[in-house]
């Protein structure tokens, strides 16, 4: 009457699809919510997942349904003090009798905000769909190439350490089979025809004593044949591969005198986050090196980075000469993808501006794949920036931007990479 | 919940009552419950049972109730929500689910113990089996062998359309459909069985067949004809409650895919039908059956004291009712009435008291199998409630029953456990699970082929319960269907019809 059915190995996933219908249906507001959470999240914090809030009304499934008033009738158990005829006064307008009768309450629970968890890959993907980033990345490739010696096949010239004794064999043997393949048929020929005298009644010594000087002959003949030949020989060919390298280095400059304050240095950590977050889909390893400066550069966590606080005036060619100096030290540019980015509101001392732009010019940008300037401010801009512009037009691998506020923080982003874009292709 | 005999026969070797099961024991509990139910006679679909882990429980749950659904974002809400709270461990998942279909399909999840695994056997492969294969409700709405087939073909079907017209284009139409889900149910008439075979055949020509005659329809009537005149005749020429129905054979500029998409969702629907209208019963049944066989069992000495310890705290604890004051109060426990329903009527044909005898004179006395095979073949909640249920129930869990006249600012006890109450509660309760008022009178009136074309809906209230907010969301779900303007119309206390909803969105005329 019953069959036991095992299907505990059954794929578990039937509802990945309907799962994905879902993020389909409410990219937007999960979108929204993946950017709020941005905020929350450590620079290289990318490892995890995301938990996602959605408001419960928007995904609502509406039916018809009986609403309030009119006249109710219910039965519940566990009477302990009525009696018929009793009168209950209803609870206060506006706490309302509980959600209705409707639908008989299909999950026990009234949350107002539907939330769940997306994985890392989900959270990366609405990220930078966003930006728009995917195509970017194609033409962002041009990284670092370091080249790698990989086996080509075979070549008949050589060094004698790469000859390669198999290969080399298999054409002598083939050399061989070649050369000889018409003597030896006549060789057998001749003692088919030998034997055929042999077994005859009559004598033939003089045919006999022919056909032997003839195999004899025949077989030096094959003897000779050389057992390896010059030509026999093969080597191993090696050819070079271009590899990009997976190691890159972010470098985080910022200013953290006294006119940046915390609403500042967050929309400079956004900026931040994006840039890493971008980076990690092309490198397999990412150095972050913080480095913050007022009149002098030092280099930090990322927590001190962020959120400590510093007073004093400004010099940004302190960040300039540190991140160059690290860069002598430890990330050796022929091996480091190298990328910078610099935050600040604008001001610096004047004269270290054009100081700035020397070391940038010929320090820093020859060894950077791309260097991003981003100045958060309301107010005009100062030195700083002026001098930059100038930079920006003679090289291609750095640029500036200008940021607002927050909500400028995406545009921008995605106008630096299209830039890059441009001049790559 | 005492176990009903204390006597043990030496003879028989119990079954291994070791928590871990395994196939092997799976298959001897399943022969002696076999065994049982048939010794009660217990007539069954054959059962298929299939082993799953938590994850394929939770994506069982999501696709509610049916084994193989068609894909659409709100079943991966649910699976979501399930996963969810299943993780924070809000909630647990239910040991089984079973599907109304032949061979009845039963999952049981991997992590029960064998106790629990021969409860929810005993439960959902002889109880639930035999309540869809006996009910008449599931017998004459419901085709439980074809079924698989019919659900395998819809998502074919869908997915098929996915690929044609577009993701979201199917999901949208199904959207609309889902929202009107309650209201493509013939609640009267009874439906076809459908069969793979013949639906497959069928599918093509109908389409075809509909589309044409939907535009000659629409054809014969001129355009532009913005002509006052009083309509000739009614179309339809008598109210429609079956809404979904209504637009699969008359929406005019409904494509034959999208038809039958509505046809698809409407008899999926008609196949729910049934269960909605059986909780009580079913779960009692269920629930009365597992402990019956299970306690017949343990007085073989087939079982164990150890068994039956772990099988009694879990079965308490699913026929618990809490009381109206408790802070886990959440209505009436439909497995808590049904299963003492079932208890009761048993004890009122082996030990009826004089009021037994008074109130149920015809089954008092008789043969108690007799009696409950009938009771769970010829009745639904509703109907089960008023014919069985007995005053010593009703004392037992303390009813009561609340009067909300609406208008005044206090409810009023209307009937206790007393003698002047069992009718009115009884009444009451009956009522409460009758889906006709629970569920809203909503039925196509008019549609103006003639004119405009357009659509009207007249909402008929229960106990003048108004319609609830969601119904101008839930028009626009028609109105996409439909394609021209639709509304809803409400007769007022003066005895005027007043729309009380429409889309698209009008200023209300003068």
């Amino acid at each position: 009457m019953a069959n036991f059915i095992d299907r505990r190995l059954n794929s578990k996933n039937k509802s990945t699809v309907n799962r994905q219908r879902f993020l389909r249906r409410y990219k937007n507001q999960i979108k929204k919510s993946v950017s709020d959470a941005i905020e929350q999240r450590g620079v290289t914090d990318i490892s995890s997942g995301e938990n996602i809030v959605i408001p419960k009304k928007d995904l609502s499934e509406p039916i018809f349904h009986q609403g309030s008033g009119g006249i109710r009738d219910k039965v519940h158990p566990g009477n302990d003090k009525f009696s018929t005829g009793d009168r209950i006064a209803k609870p206060p307008k506006g706490q309302g009798q509980g959600s209705g009768q409707g639908d008989a309450s299909d999950s026990g629970e009234g949350e107002d905000e539907f939330s769940f968890s997306i994985s890392k890959e989900e959270y990366l993907n609405l990220l930078f769909e966003d930006l728009e980033l995917p195509n970017l990345e194609k033409n962002q490739l041009d990284k670092l190439i370091e080249y790698k010696t990989v086996r080509s096949g075979f070549c008949s010239e050589g060094v004698a350490s790469n000859i390669d004794i198999v290969k080399s064999l298999q054409g002598s043997i083939a050399r061989r089979i070649a050369m000889t393949s018409s003597k030896r048929k006549q060789l057998k020929e001749y003692q088919e025809a030998l034997t055929a005298l042999n077994q005859d009644k009559h004598d033939h010594l003089s045919e006999e004593r022919e056909l032997k000087k003839k195999i004899i002959e025949l077989e030096n003949k094959i003897a000779k044949v050389p057992f390896i030949d010059t030509f026999d020989l093969r080597f191993r060919n090696f050819a070079k591969q271009a590899v990009p390298t997976s190691k890159a280095v972010m470098f985080c400059l910022m200013d953290v005198s006294g006119s940046m304050d915390q609403a500042t240095k967050e929309m400079a950590k956004r900026f931040y986050i994006l840039l890493y977050l971008f980076l990690s889909r092309t490198y397999k390893n990412i150095d972050v090196v913080y480095i913050r400066h007022h009149t002098q550069a030092k280099e930090v966590d990322e927590h001190e980075f962020f959120y400590s606080q510093e007073t004093g005036g400004t010099i940004a060619s302190s960040a300039l000469e540190l991140m160059n100096n690290i860069i002598n030290e430890r990330y050796n540019d022929n091996q480091w993808n190298i990328y910078g980015a610099q935050a600040s509101d604008g001001d610096n001392w004047a004269d270290d501006s054009p100081h700035c732009k020397s070391l940038l010019e010929k320090q820093i940008l020859p060894k950077t794949r791309y260097f991003s300037y981003i100045e958060i401010t309301q107010r005009a801009h100062q030195t700083l920036w002026q001098q930059y512009q100038q930079v920006k037009e003679t090289h291609s691998n750095f640029v500036t931007a200008h940021i607002k506020e927050v909500s400028d923080i995406y545009p921008v982003f995605r106008e630096l990479f299209k830039k890059n874009t441009k001049n790559a292709a | 919940m005492v176990t009903t005999s204390k006597k043990k026969t030496n003879k028989v070797t119990p079954l291994d009552d070791c928590p871990d099961w395994t196939f092997e024991l799976l298959e001897q509990y399943q022969t002696e419950i076999a065994r049982v139910a048939e010794h009660y006679r217990i007539d069954t679909y054959t059962n298929q049972i299939e082993v799953i882990t938590a994850e394929q429980m939770m994506d069982a749950y999501a696709g509610v109730g049916m084994p193989i659904g068609y894909n659409h974002w709100t079943f991966g809400k649910k699976f979501i929500q399930t996963e969810q709270t299943y993780k924070r461990g809000q909630m647990g998942l239910a040991y089984e689910i079973v599907i109304n279909s032949s061979p009845c399909i039963s999952y049981l999840m991997e992590e029960n113990t064998m106790p629990m695994q021969a409860l929810v056997m005993a439960h959902a492969c002889y109880g639930h089996n035999s309540f869809f294969k006996g009910n008449y409700l599931f017998k004459s709405w419901t085709d439980a062998s074809s079924i698989i087939d019919y659900l395998l073909f819809a998502k074919n079907y869908i997915a098929k359309c996915e690929l044609k017209y577009g993701i979201d284009e199917v999901e949208a139409t199904l959207d609309a459909c889902h929202a009107l889900m309650n209201h493509g149910v013939d609640r009267y008439k009874r439906p076809q069985k459908i069969s793979l075979d013949e639906e497959l055949k069928r599918q093509t020509e109908r389409a075809e067949y509909l589309q044409s005659q939907v535009n000659t329809l629409w054809r014969t009537v001129p355009k532009n004809n913005e002509s006052k005149n009083e309509k000739q005749f009614r179309f339809p020429s008598e109210p429609q409650e079956n809404i979904l129905y209504f637009i699969e054979k008359n929406a005019p500029l409904l494509k034959s895919w999208q038809r039958e998409i509505v046809r698809i969702v409407r008899k999926i629907s008609q196949y729910f039908y049934p269960q909605k209208q059986t909780q009580v019963m079913n779960e009692g049944w269920a629930c009365f059956w597992h402990y019956t066989i299970l306690n017949h069992l343990y007085d073989e000495g087939l079982v164990t004291d150890k068994f039956m310890l772990e099988f009694l705290h879990s079965h308490t604890n699913v026929v618990a009712q809490q009381e109206y004051n408790s802070k886990y109060y959440s209505g009436i426990n439909p497995y808590a009435l049904g299963f003492n329903m079932f208890i009761d009527i048993r004890r009122i044909c082996e030990n009826p008291t004089e009021e037994d005898k008074e109130y149920f004179p015809d089954i008092a006395g008789s043969n108690w199998l007799d009696t409950l095979h009938f009771a769970m073949e010829n009745f639904k909640d509703e109907s089960f409630i008023s014919q069985y249920l007995s005053p010593k129930l009703i004392r037992d869990f303390k009813l009561f029953h609340i009067h909300d006249d609406g208008e005044s600012d206090y409810v009023e006890i209307g009937a206790i456990h007393n003698e002047q109450g069992y009718k009115k509660i009884r009444l009451n309760l009956a009522e409460q699970y009758n889906l006709s008022n629970l569920e809203v009178n909503i039925q196509i009136v008019d549609a103006n082929i003639e004119g405009d074309r357009s659509l009207t809906l007249r909402y008929t209230p229960h106990n003048n319960i108004e319609l609830g907010d969601s119904k101008d969301e839930v028009l626009k779900h028609l109105h996409y269907l439909w394609q021209f303007d639709v509304k809803i119309i409400q007769e007022k206390k003066n005895g005027k019809d007043e729309i009380i909803a429409q889309c698209p969105e009008k200023k209300p005329e003068v």
